[in-house]
């Protein structure tokens, strides 16, 4: 492909203003592992209420006790909770230079033709990113409708009452044992408020990266929608995010009030090294609606089920899953969703790619409590496998407590047939353009929900994956 | 100077079998002939196709095959194509999730690159593009976004390859049984858009079962494909010939010539 090509691709992103900024303040780091000192400096570093403190001791824990969970994938064990710092204050990550940055990283931003100014931030490294022009201006038009979109720290500070109603009440530190560790040493994320009946139409997105700077390892995201609202949130960039971090694991908590919507789109593509293993969760209200729309690239191994608890009659959840598994990598990717009143609905699409050795598996469960009558949920997941050596797995649990319930289930693997390569190739494409032209087909459904921008980078993005120029 | 496909005693088997499906065929094909090939079911028509644009199931064990000079053995499939082949296959293959537009726009950007220093052909010419060849096969323009073949009518299909080829513009075409499935009206209309690309740099292999569509192609050879090789050609009488008198007739007019059928 020509560079004008990755250029045109591209052009959609490059409207904003961006700039540097250095910072002065001194490094500060905790010591590698985790015990409680760690989490009081944590607090007190930030001056945080004593209620935070007690949350966090408590979650602390809660980790602790917890066994490593036994299921998912056996590279869990590698984790090594003693090798991680578990707070550098964010405007102080420094410690990489763009020499540390594996040539792989840097070739796929060449390719796919990142400005030198964004290089650096996606890198990770240093020199953030600072859009305040094209964000102060949404930041008045948001004000103006009583909309909140803040770091989770800030949010904490100015809006004490609300956090505290909320926070850790959709996720309980008690959950599993990652959401207890975020708990207990959470830092960054982001806070959303959006009001009563107000609906916001501008998604509020990671592309004015005022969230780069506190995209940290243990991201605390709340996004609170009340009656009637709607935001769409996204998250994350298909650019390969360098992390120097092995451990990630956010958390992230909405809650979607009656006749309100919320969608929360991810695309996320780790370097290599990360083990990548979140919560998301949302509670929806009577006739609210929640999607998640999550894009799992990179990584060595990602756990993620976004859940949906549909907890008054007319609620509705939508999780539209996407994994791309390359070689030594492994996307435990899926989808729950539990429904606790009657006539509530869901809908799973799960599409999940395997190549050069990669493992891609669902893991689902649909769960209908008691008093869910007239409940329906639908989950469609669907495979592809580029080659012999892959693998695809489903896990699919389904736990039905009523009666009256519709539930379907439909799972396909399927693998790029050489009849399809042959007709592309008759039409000129290689090989290789020819498979990334079936994947982007089969993640269409996919694809066409998120914005625009991401919609095309994920192709490009596919399209370096299977020219094997890329990982 | 028009350019050729040249094959000669080309044997083509089943790859990893000993099965053998053409036997020593020979057929020359130039820019501005149209050349028609008919035979009975299974004959090898299809596998002819298939080897000619490099199908990885088709081995070719012996013999030439060459396009304008150049060895086709030794190119992949889609170098073959960006040579100037074309196949209108017989079962179109169905792409869910890649619109026609976009199918036909990276293919056409790998056919015909931008030189150097030029952009790709933009969105919007090219979509104009499309929308006249669309109609040229009487086809609604809706089809453009629709999905590649997905859900498309057989008669749709044989329009489709038609319609891209109009697009794409190769220099040699195979057309495998276009007219098997086409309604009549169908059938001048895809006859048409074959006619349209009729000049000096245009040839074609048209696989046929009917004569119904040599009425209104008017090719310049007919050939009939029997036990692996071209046993008869002629003109445009010999289709209707065959029409009238099957298959068996030419296996007796072959025995006479005293070549084996
Ligand atoms: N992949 C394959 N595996 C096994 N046999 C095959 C394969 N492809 C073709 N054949 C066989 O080769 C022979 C020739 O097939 P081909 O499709 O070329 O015939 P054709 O002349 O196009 O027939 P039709 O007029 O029915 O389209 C047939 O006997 C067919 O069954
Ligand atoms: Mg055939």
């Amino acid at each position: 492909m020509s560079e004008t090509h990755d250029r045109e691709l591209l052009e959609g992103l490059d409207t904003y203003k961006y700039g540097f900024y250095d910072t002065a303040e001194p490094v500060f780091k905790t010591e590698k592992g985790l015990n409680e000192d760690v989490v009081r400096m944590i607090s007190a570093k930030k001056n945080e209420p004593q209620w935070m403190l007690e949350f966090r001791l408590n979650a602390y824990r809660e980790f602790i006790s917890k066994p490593m969970p036994n299921w998912g994938s056996p590279l869990l064990q590698e984790v090594n909770f003693d090798d991680i710092y578990y707070y550098i204050k964010p405007t102080d990550r420094q410690g990489d230079t763009w020499e540390d940055v594996p040539s792989y990283i840097k070739e796929t931003f060449d390719k796919l033709g990142i400005p030198e100014a964004e290089k650096t931030m996606l890198a990770g490294i240093g020199a953030q990113y600072d859009s305040e022009v094209v964000y102060h201006n949404l930041k008045e038009q948001w004000e103006k409708l009583g909309v909140t979109f803040l770091d989770m720290d800030s949010g904490l500070r100015e809006y004490p009452q609300i956090v505290r109603e909320y926070f850790g009440t959709v996720v309980p530190p008690s959950d599993n044992k990652f959401a207890a560790l975020n708990s207990a040493v959470w830092s960054g994320g982001s806070f959303v408020y959006v009001p009563k009946g107000v609906k916001v139409e501008i998604p509020l997105q990671a592309y004015f990266r005022i969230n780069a700077k506190n995209a940290g390892q243990f991201e605390r995201t709340l996004i609170i929608a009340e009656e009637g609202s709607f935001v769409h949130y996204v998250e994350g960039c298909t650019a390969p995010m360098y992390s120097s971090d092995s451990l990630h694991s956010a958390v992230v908590e909405i809650i979607v009030k009656a006749n309100a919507r919320v969608r929360y789109t991810t695309i996320q593509n780790w370097s290599y090294n990360v083990f990548n293993l979140v919560t998301k969760r949302s509670v929806v209200y009577r006739n609210g609606t929640m999607e998640w729309v999550d894009g799992n690239l990179g990584s060595k191994l990602t756990m993620k089920y976004p859940a949906v608890y549909l907890l008054e009659p007319g609620a509705h959840g939508e999780i539209l899953s996407l994994a791309f598994a390359g070689p030594n990598q492994h996307q435990d990717a899926g989808a729950k969703v539990l429904h606790f009143a009657p006539h509530t609905t869901s809908n799973i699409v799960s599409k999940s790619i395997a190549k050069g050795g990669g493992r891609a598996s669902y893991r689902g469960l649909v769960k209908a409590g008691p008093n869910s009558k007239h409940s329906k949920s639908f989950t469609r997941c669907d495979a592809l496998l580029i080659d012999d050596r892959s693998q695809s797995d489903t896990y699919p649990v389904m736990d039905i407590e009523e009666n009256q319930i519709e539930i379907g289930h439909e799972a396909t693997v399927s693998k790029v047939s050489s009849e399809q390569i042959f007709y592309l190739q008759s039409r000129g494409l290689s090989e290789s353009e020819a498979e990334a032209m079936i994947i982007a087909g089969f993640i269409e459904p996919i694809a066409k929900e998120l914005p625009m921008e991401y919609a095309l980078e994920l192709n490009r993005l596919i399209q370096l994956q299977m020219s094997g120029s890329v990982g | 100077m028009p350019k050729e496909l040249r094959i000669e005693n080309l044997h083509v088997r089943i790859a990893g079998t000993d099965t053998e499906i053409l036997k020593g065929l020979t057929l020359r094909i130039r820019q501005g002939e149209i050349h028609a090939l008919m035979g009975p079911n299974g004959a090898g028509k299809s596998t002819l196709g298939a080897a000619i644009m490099g199908h990885p199931n088709y081995e070719v064990t012996e013999g030439i095959l060459e396009w304008d000079g150049k060895n086709l053995l030794e190119m992949k499939t889609d170098e073959r194509a960006r040579a100037g082949l074309f196949l209108a296959f017989q079962y179109p293959i169905e792409l869910p999730g890649v619109t026609l537009f976009n199918f036909l726009r990276s293919s056409y950007n790998a056919i015909h690159p931008p030189a150097e220093g030029q952009k790709p052909i933009g969105a919007v010419m090219f979509h104009k593009m499309v929308l006249d060849a669309l109609q040229l096969l009487d086809m609604d323009p809706s089809f453009s976004q629709r999905y590649l073949n997905d859900g498309f009518s057989g008669g749709e299909k044989k329009r489709c390859e038609v319609m891209q080829m109009q697009i794409l513009k190769p220099q040699m075409a195979i057309l495998d049984e276009t007219d098997s499935g086409l309604d009549i009206d169908a059938l001048k209309i895809v006859a048409n858009g074959v006619n349209r690309l009729r000049g000096d740099n245009f040839g074609a292999l048209v696989i046929t079962h009917y004569q119904r569509l040599l009425d209104y192609l008017t090719p310049d050879f007919v050939h009939v494909l029997m036990n692996g090789r071209i046993v008869l050609s002629g003109d445009r009488e010999l289709a209707l010939e065959l029409e009238k008198r099957g298959y068996d007739w030419v296996r007796e007019v072959v025995e006479a010539k005293g070549v084996p059928a």
